[in-house]
């Protein structure tokens, strides 16, 4: 048990100087114990679970975690990557973010409605959204699990991708994501239910 | 006094106020009784994600979720299948749901039993029912009473822990199972039953159904449907994860896709690339490399299409099954909307378990409220529940228990909007204070029921995260109601 202890921590330390996971100590929300979501946090309480949460973020997640606080750089302005969200109301949220954010995580930092359930692992469409015409195409070609995740997503369209996988580069400055509208159906999809 | 209090602050100009009126037995302030109050019966992800659209919705509001059980979370704990721990996530987002300072969760209280919905009615501004779907669709066949035959409802309440199913012990030593329907759950069973060992020994699977598992005879697996490949409703991650099953090869009927690969063309991609793989799957000659993973399977697993189930067999000298006898389909139409039609060829098919998996089923809750028993939903326009006002509806009893999470949250989100809706154009009348929770707390401890808050599950979900640990399991659940109040007393 100890041994395994020692492989989670330094785990856990290699993880973190390469910036997989976040270096919560810096964050506010890690420090009044109030992030739920920190992995380092899950690891903190000795669970079993944070290996396996580790292990999780470092198959699946390929985005970079930011620390709510914002980066300790200076803002270099070739780092910057200008986002619009256009939420399900139609209103145009501009957002300065940086090279390496996840589209995912940018929104929420901005309070942006993009639902996360499964935290980036793949395992949801719930962060489903549509990328402008301009950007879709520079954006790398989805892996055969994000393929299978927006094939459940409601509302898919050609320019669909889901919000968790997009990670920004300096070509992308200037895209749009486009939340998709929730319609008033009994069925949000459309579908037309089966007779029993 | 009150009133005093009243003036000072209109009159210090702030347009929006709350009287604290000091703080309670239990230690939380209490906020003015102004506030509107929403109950919301059932902690699973409807629940939680209408709670949550809700509080966000509004600054006023404040949201009671009232649950059976002492835990929560629903079918996120006891549906999502154990070698799936990434889909259980959004347990984070609901968590700091019931941590919000607006929402409170009471769990041990059975609404219908313990508390009716009319008295939730008087005490709440509106009630919202998302309490799922826990009953299933019965086949309708002689011989279903018989040993040996499940719900998959109660299959995977047994391997996820749910306390009412804790002693199924299904007679797993057989060597042929037989699954009726063709949806994810039914792939998570066939899985379950098929998965190598040492990957399920570090799940959250419980014990005995672990060691039952570890014991199993089963290795043929056959999911049955009455239609076609291009009805089938599981989704491709589901089937990929069949086809990639360690240990495991794939048997299917060639003759089954007659036709099928030339009707692709114009099919909606999810369809399509569905449909893609299990063509592959069944009719490709495999490459070498996959030809040898095959020949040294010891686990065979299939689809059979075009099977309605008529009888199950009974073996005459054990009072347990046999096998089942199958009717043979043909098709009558093509797409979603395809008809079976009998064609008056049976088939038998022997086996030593047959696990229903063809549809789970809403129960009703209360005879006050409306509830269409056909459909096994509660009737509703947009989640408004009809001829009902302050009743509302959201999760798999509004629209059918189909679906997955992402399903079910705008599901959810709908009906918090049409919520949100009625409050702010008077539909619903918020202008008399509603007692909330300080009634009903009062008359659950006089009908002798001690609701579990929130900080009691936390005790409950360390308690099993410290005993997974020894095993190298994320958690091992405790599986009585009596043990889960136990930890929740301390």
């Amino acid at each position: 048990m100890a041994t395994s202890a020692a492989v989670r921590s330094s785990m856990g330390l290699t993880l973190r100087l390469s910036r997989v996971i976040p270096d919560c100590s810096t964050c506010s929300l890690y420090r009044l114990r109030s992030c739920v979501n920190s992995a380092a946090n899950l690891q903190r309480t000795g669970s079993a679970d944070s290996f396996r949460t580790i292990n999780r973020h470092l198959q699946t997640s390929i985005g970079l975690y930011h620390s709510e606080e914002g980066s300790s750089n200076a803002e270099d302005p070739e780092d910057v990557v200008n986002v619009v969200y256009i939420d399900r109301s139609g209103q145009r949220i501009p957002v300065k973010a940086k090279v390496g954010d996840n589209v995912l995580y940018l929104a929420h930092k901005h309070g942006i409605e993009l639902e996360g359930a499964c935290e980036a692992s793949l395992a949801c469409s719930t962060c489903h959204v549509y990328v402008n015409a301009a950007h879709f195409d520079k954006l790398p070609e989805p892996e055969e699990r994000e393929d299978d995740m927006l094939d459940m997503a409601a509302m898919l369209q050609e320019n669909s991708r889901l919000g968790c996988q997009i990670i920004l580069t300096p070509e992308l400055d200037g895209i749009e994501l486009t939340l998709p509208k929730v319609t008033r159906n009994f069925y949000v999809d459309g579908h037309v239910p089966k007779p029993h | 006094m009150i009133g005093h209090k009243l003036l000072k602050l209109w009159s210090s100009g702030r347009s929006r106020w709350r009287l604290h009126e000091g703080i309670t037995r239990c230690g939380k302030a209490c906020y003015s009784s102004c506030n509107p109050k929403v109950c919301i019966v059932g902690s699973g992800p409807a629940g939680f994600y209408t709670a949550q659209h809700i509080i966000k919705a509004r600054q006023d509001v404040e949201v009671d979720i009232y649950e059976r059980l002492p835990v929560p979370f629903g079918l996120v704990r006891f549906g999502v299948a154990p070698d799936h721990p990434e889909v259980k996530n959004v347990i984070n987002t609901f968590t700091q749901t019931a941590k919000h300072s607006r929402c409170s969760f009471y769990g041990n209280v059975n609404v219908g039993k313990d508390v009716s919905i009319d008295e939730l009615q008087q005490a709440y501004h509106a009630v919202v029912l998302s309490y799922g779907a826990e009953g299933n669709r019965s086949i309708g066949v002689p011989g279903e009473g018989l040993a040996g035959v499940y719900s998959a409802k109660d299959f995977v309440g047994w391997y996820n822990g749910l306390p009412n199913c804790r002693e199924l012990s299904p007679d797993l030593s057989c060597e042929t199972a037989v699954i009726l329907g063709q949806g994810n759950v039914a792939l998570d069973v066939a899985r379950i039953l098929l998965s190598p060992i040492d990957s399920l020994k570090k799940t959250d699977i419980t014990q005995p159904a672990l060691e039952a598992l570890a014991q199993s005879q089963v290795r043929r697996v056959l999911i049955v449907g009455r239609r076609g490949p291009m009805q089938i409703a599981c989704t491709i991650k589901e089937l990929r994860e069949m086809v990639n099953l360690p240990g495991t090869r794939p048997e299917m009927v060639a003759t089954d896709f007659e036709g099928v690969a030339e009707a692709l063309k114009d099919v909606p991609r999810p369809r399509k690339r569905l449909t893609e793989l299990m063509l592959k799957t069944a009719l490709e000659k495999p490459g070498e490399k996959e030809q040898e993973r095959r020949n040294k399977a010891s686990r065979i697993w299939g689809f059979r299409f075009f099977r309605s189930p008529i009888e199950v067999l009974a073996d005459p000298n054990h009072n347990k099954i046999a096998g089942i006898r199958l009717a043979v389909n043909k098709l009558e139409g093509s797409g979603e909307g395809a008809q079976a039609v009998l064609t008056g060829e049976e088939e038998d098919v022997p086996c030593g378990l047959v696990v229903s998996s063809i549809g789970y089923k809403s129960l009703s809750i209360d005879p006050s409220v409306p509830f269409d028993s056909r459909k096994a939903i509660v009737p509703n326009i947009m989640g408004r529940v009809q001829q009902a006002a302050g009743l509302y509806c959201s999760g798999w009893l509004k629209t059918g228990p189909t679906g997955v999470i992402a399903t079910t949250m705008n599901n959810s989100f709908d009906t918090a909007r049409s919520l949100m809706e009625d409050m702010d154009s008077g539909t619903l009348d918020l202008s008399a204070a509603k007692p909330g929770s300080q009634s009903i707390s009062a008359l659950l401890e006089k009908r002798g029921v001690k609701p579990v808050t929130f900080s009691d599950w936390e005790k409950i979900d360390n308690v099993e995260m410290m005993r997974g640990e020894a095993s190298g399991k994320p958690r091992e659940k405790l599986l009585k109601v009596e043990e889960m109040l136990q930890v929740a007393r301390t």
